[in-house]
């Protein structure tokens, strides 16, 4: 790949200095070993140093840079930025309260990720060495534990939008499901309990933006049916 | 009085299932019904009002078919009390529009004994 010019339009505020957020027009130049979307805001960030976003691991492990790019959430290090059409447009994740540029104020996710007790309850005393499993046993915990918490999901999803205090979202109700499937948690029907309510868990309306925009390409929607699954299962 | 968020009212299960199973019911009733249609003489002739008599004399087209009413109500009382929750934030409000709804439903309800009861002419 050559050295290439891409033009961005960029959602700017910082409320410090600006009556109103505003996009702003901008593009960069390139290098040819620059290949993922995180690379040109690097750039970008050079050349203006006034734009802020946040970063850290630049391998969608960490989860910090995602955004929402051409109308759709994702993860900046992940995103080939020779796929995007242009001008790229990208703006703060959805349905959280803007704290500058690109960075979120992600308080209200993370209340409802700790709502769930996202740890495991065993009051036994532990073992010497491992509290064991069955491979099939493990296995269900697959596509759950993968969760990087970047956010895409539930600020992708209309319920969340709307109800951010009530409602869990899409990624807190996929680690509840990482805890209730875990065969060494004893705490499964308080968790089932705590989730029986018409906003904690009944919001979800299988809208599926959740598995749509999913960087790490898991599906918060088959965890939360088979969360309804084992209520059914313990009501009838 | 204290704004703080509050959650857990225990219930949601009964009626995320009974959506479901009256989607399926309504499902069933409106393919039945729709053969029924087929199967009726050309329509507005003498022989189709007829036919149309005589299907809705049955007492079951009449009893599944108000079913098919009781099922759109509980239906369509979830689905409007959910856009309520969703979008309307007062909660006095939200119980006025709940009962707004809940009445005209069980209103319906009353008039599709009416209409299905009635003496036929």
């Amino acid at each position: 790949m050559s050295k290439r010019t891409v033009k961005f339009k960029i959602y700017r505020y910082d409320p410090d200095k600006d009556a109103a957020p505003y996009m702003q027009d901008i593009s960069v130049e390139l290098d040819p070993a620059d290949k993922k979307l995180l690379d040109a805001m690097v750039r970008l960030k050079a050349k203006d140093d006034s734009l802020s976003f946040r970063r850290s691991c630049r391998e969608g492990v960490c989860g910090s840079d995602a955004i929402n790019i051409n109308g759709k959430n994702g993860l900046a290090c992940l995103t080939d930025v020779d796929d995007l059409k242009q001008p790229v447009v990208l703006r703060p994740l959805p349905g959280l309260p803007v704290i500058r540029d690109l960075i979120v104020d992600m308080t209200q996710f993370f209340k409802q990720y700790h709502s769930i007790k996202p740890y495991l309850i065993n009051d036994d005393p532990p073992p010497e060495r491992e509290r064991l499993q069955s491979p099939e046993e493990r296995e269900e915990l697959n596509g759950l534990y993968e969760c990087i918490l970047c956010a895409c999901c539930s600020t992708a999803c209309p319920s969340f939008w709307w109800n951010p205090d009530k409602f869990v979202g899409p990624s807190g109700l996929l680690n509840a499901y990482r805890f209730i499937a875990d065969t060494r948690d004893q705490a499964v029907n308080e968790r089932l309990d705590n989730l029986e309510d018409p906003y904690r868990l009944f919001r979800c309306h299988t809208i599926m933006s959740c598995v749509d925009v999913c960087p790490k390409s898991l599906n918060p929607t088959r965890a939360i049916g088979k969360i309804k699954d084992l209520m059914v299962r313990r009501a009838v | 009085m204290v704004n703080r968020p509050v959650v857990g009212a225990h219930y949601g299960l009964k009626d995320w299932l009974v959506q479901r199973v009256t989607a399926i019911y309504m499902a069933l009733f409106t393919l039945f019904f729709v053969i029924c249609l087929l199967c009726l003489p050309e329509f507005g002739t003498q022989e189709w009002q007829e036919a149309w008599k005589d299907l809705f004399a049955s007492w079951c087209v009449c009893f599944f078919g108000f079913l098919f009413v009781l099922s759109l109500c509980y239906h369509a009382w979830i689905g409007v009390r959910d856009i309520w929750m969703d979008y309307v934030k007062p909660a006095g409000v939200r119980l006025a529009l709940h009962i707004v709804t809940l009445l005209l439903l069980v209103g319906y309800a009353g008039w599709a004994v009416h209409i299905l009861w009635r003496p036929l002419a």
